[in-house]
């Protein structure tokens, strides 16, 4: 279906997009529209159970506030998942990251040490990941499997398993704070969003992402250098962690060993239902962005209303099947 | 470019990342002074305190993922460590089932003298506590209650539904002080398919019932942090003015306090609940809406120790007439206020 398509990226990562890939740009905007649509429905079914609290500033800034952290590491996943791999340890590592940068040494540096610390250890877990999947020949369910437990396990160590509280009033103030009126969070995740969305649809990094995830063989005889690149996506993907960590770290004032719990599983969710090819390839982070806020809205229409969080996982379940069927609609190949 | 930059640009690379490293290394210590604390331990009295027989106590509880786990673990060995006869043979603390039933196996092949067990789930490790007791060796079941006594020699543990009670009657003689016939309640739930947070539920809502009130909008967090603040973010929106908010475990407390300083919220009064240090100090501070905190303290593994230690060597409670050791405690959920909470720092565990 795309091999046409990716072929021209290949062998020609630098020009101009193609009549071929500006057809199958706008072959994919019919989905993101059903996307769109979704999300409109469900705005409107919190409008319609909830006038008096939905649309209004407070809620509105809640919803965006609760997607920026797992919506950073959805960015991550997205560049992971374009490139043909997966990642099953973005919770751990924001997890490590968060105790890491919260521990009372790096406390008592301040800010600045606190913030870098966060984003290396992510970065680092990032990197370690990428060079076991390209250099190492580990397969990434596994490779990250092994990161999954030793990042969550290491948190544990680190922290003794305590909740670190941040005193550094600092750091709190910066990140919970506001600017123009907007919190930080939110201009936090839109930064990340468009410096991702810059970098996956208008540089070479970005093309030689989907280049790899369509057929890293003919990538590598196009001249990219596979192995590099697949670490360095990785790495992509643990630097959004521990910008996420900060971020939870930010909400919540504490590092714990038990924060991003389930990351992993509620970005897949959300980069899939955004309609990326878990088979790499194909995928745009516009459609992520779309499947991180039907997650948020759902759950604050949910909490909104009363009602229980089993129904909930319900209507994800329902949600995320749904999206799969329209994939297969919109890729109008026989199902098998 | 030429080949020496690039040697050159590798080693100062090289450089960086070590120095990286090194910066990260220094920043993972939590040293601090006075960061411990001794944990809840009893002070026992009378003859029961001196040195008896040895005895070596098999101990099994689920993962430390969680402060008020932790706490338990940790209390457990500093009791045990206060009695130089007292051998404690704890196994590392497991969420899997199979693997703590293999544990208590292990130890009753050790042969020690008494278990105690903090299973995961009490139904699941009902037989292996009945296999225990089969050969020979008493089991203090800790917390989670066994489905038959015939599995257990002494159980002790809290008592959720009087924690949901306390906390409940605690909220409504507050709405009362403050004339409020009818008050909006919020309540943050811990995990909602566990048994414990279900009493915990009911509880407060009886509690609440009796006094002509009721429980308006409910969240349930995973007793983490992150899932606390995430919930009641929510939960803020939901309730643009709340007169109370209960909050099931202090754990998740951090994360709820967190989401009301997001929220500027602070109309209302809040009840924490298992009594963490960190609650306690906010009790003490009275700065924010957390005005009291309902115990369910993991004092219960030291007395659990103490327990074992006394069934080992055949001996009585002080103070009680009887010759044996009673079969059944409940720990009482007292509630935690400004007033009281002095009293009360001693068994407060680090969240």
């Amino acid at each position: 279906m795309t091999d046409q398509a990716e072929s021209v990226r290949v062998t020609d990562p630098g020009k101009p997009l193609s009549p071929q890939r500006k057809r199958f740009a706008w072959r994919a905007d019919p989905r993101l529209l059903g996307l769109t649509g979704v999300l409109v429905v469900l705005c409107l079914v919190g409008q319609l159970t909830r006038p008096d609290q939905f649309f209004t500033d407070g809620n509105i800034s809640t919803i965006l506030r609760l997607a920026a952290a797992i919506g950073v590491v959805s960015v991550g996943m997205t560049f992971v998942i374009i490139s043909g791999g997966i990642d099953l340890s973005v919770g751990s590592i924001v997890a490590l990251s968060s105790v890491w940068l919260t521990t009372l040494a790096t406390q008592s540096y301040g800010p600045g040490v606190m913030v870098l610390c966060g984003v290396l250890v992510g970065l680092g877990c990032g990197l370690v990941n990428g060079i076991l999947v390209s250099y190492g020949k580990i397969v990434p369910f596994i490779a990250t499997l092994a990161m999954y437990v030793a990042a969550r396990g290491l948190a544990e160590r680190i922290s003794g398993r305590r909740t670190q509280v941040v005193a550094d009033a600092g750091f709190l103030d910066f990140f919970r704070g506001s600017l123009l009126g907007i919190p930080v969070l939110i201009w936090m995740f839109a930064l990340v969003f468009a410096v991702g969305w810059v970098v996956l649809n208008r540089t070479t990094f970005g093309r030689r992402t989907y280049a790899v995830g369509g057929n890293a063989e003919a990538s590598r005889l196009a001249g990219i250098n596979v192995k590099r690149h697949t670490a360095l996506v990785y790495g992509v993907a643990g630097l959004c962690c521990g910008i996420a960590a900060l971020m939870v770290v930010a909400r919540t004032t504490a590092g714990a060993s038990t924060n991003g719990m389930l990351y992993e599983l509620d970005a897949i969710a959300a980069v899939v239902i955004g309609g990326t090819l878990l088979t790499g390839g194909r995928g745009s982070l516009i459609g992520t962005l779309i499947g991180v806020l039907i997650f948020t809205v759902l759950s604050n229409i949910f909490t909104l209303n009363n009602l229980d969080t089993d129904i909930q996982n319900i209507a994800k379940g329902v949600i995320i099947v749904l999206a799969a069927l329209l994939q297969f609609r919109s890729r109008k190949t026989p199902h098998p | 470019m030429t080949e020496q930059s690039l040697h050159r640009r590798r080693f100062l690379l090289g450089g960086a990342a070590v120095g990286a490293g090194a910066l990260l290394t220094a920043c993972t210590s939590n040293q601090a002074p006075a960061q411990e604390n001794a944990g809840a331990n009893v002070a026992n009295a009378g003859d029961n305190s001196k040195p008896g027989t040895p005895v070596t106590i098999g101990f099994s509880a689920p993962a430390a993922d969680h402060g008020w786990m932790a706490a338990m673990t940790k209390n457990a060995r500093a009791q045990a460590g206060k009695f130089s006869e007292v051998t404690l043979n704890a196994t590392e603390g497991t969420n899997d089932v199979n693997q703590q039933i293999s544990q208590v196996e292990t130890l009753i092949n050790a042969k020690v003298n008494v278990l105690v067990i903090l299973p995961f789930d009490g139904k699941a490790l009902t037989a292996a506590g009945q296999q225990a007791m089969d050969a020979g060796i008493p089991v203090i079941n800790l917390d989670r209650v066994f489905d038959t006594p015939l599995a257990y020699r002494t159980w002790i543990g809290g008592d959720n539904y009087r924690m949901g009670v306390n906390a409940g009657s605690y909220v409504a003689q507050q709405m009362k002080a403050k004339n409020l016939t009818n008050p909006i309640i919020g309540e943050v739930a811990g995990i909602d398919s566990l048994p414990l947070t279900q009493d915990r539920s009911r509880g407060f809502r009886d509690a609440l019932a009796r006094q002509g009130f009721k429980v308006g909008p409910r969240v349930s967090a995973q007793f983490t942090p992150e899932s606390g603040e995430q919930q009641t973010s929510n939960l803020l929106q939901s309730a643009p003015k709340l007169d109370a908010l209960w909050n099931h475990d202090d754990d998740q407390g951090v994360g709820v306090v967190a989401a009301l300083s997001n929220a500027n919220r602070s109309e209302f009064v809040m009840v924490g609940g298992a009594g963490s240090k960190n609650a306690m100090n906010l009790i003490k501070a009275d700065s924010g809406p957390l005005k009291a905190t309902v115990l369910y303290s993991p004092s219960m593994a030291s007395s659990a120790i103490v327990l074992a230690r006394l069934l080992g060597q055949n001996k009585g409670v002080g103070d009680f007439a009887e010759h044996e050791i009673p079969s059944e405690i409940t720990t009482y959920s007292a509630v935690v206020t400004k007033e009281n909470v002095d009293q009360y720092l001693d068994v407060g565990f680090d969240s």
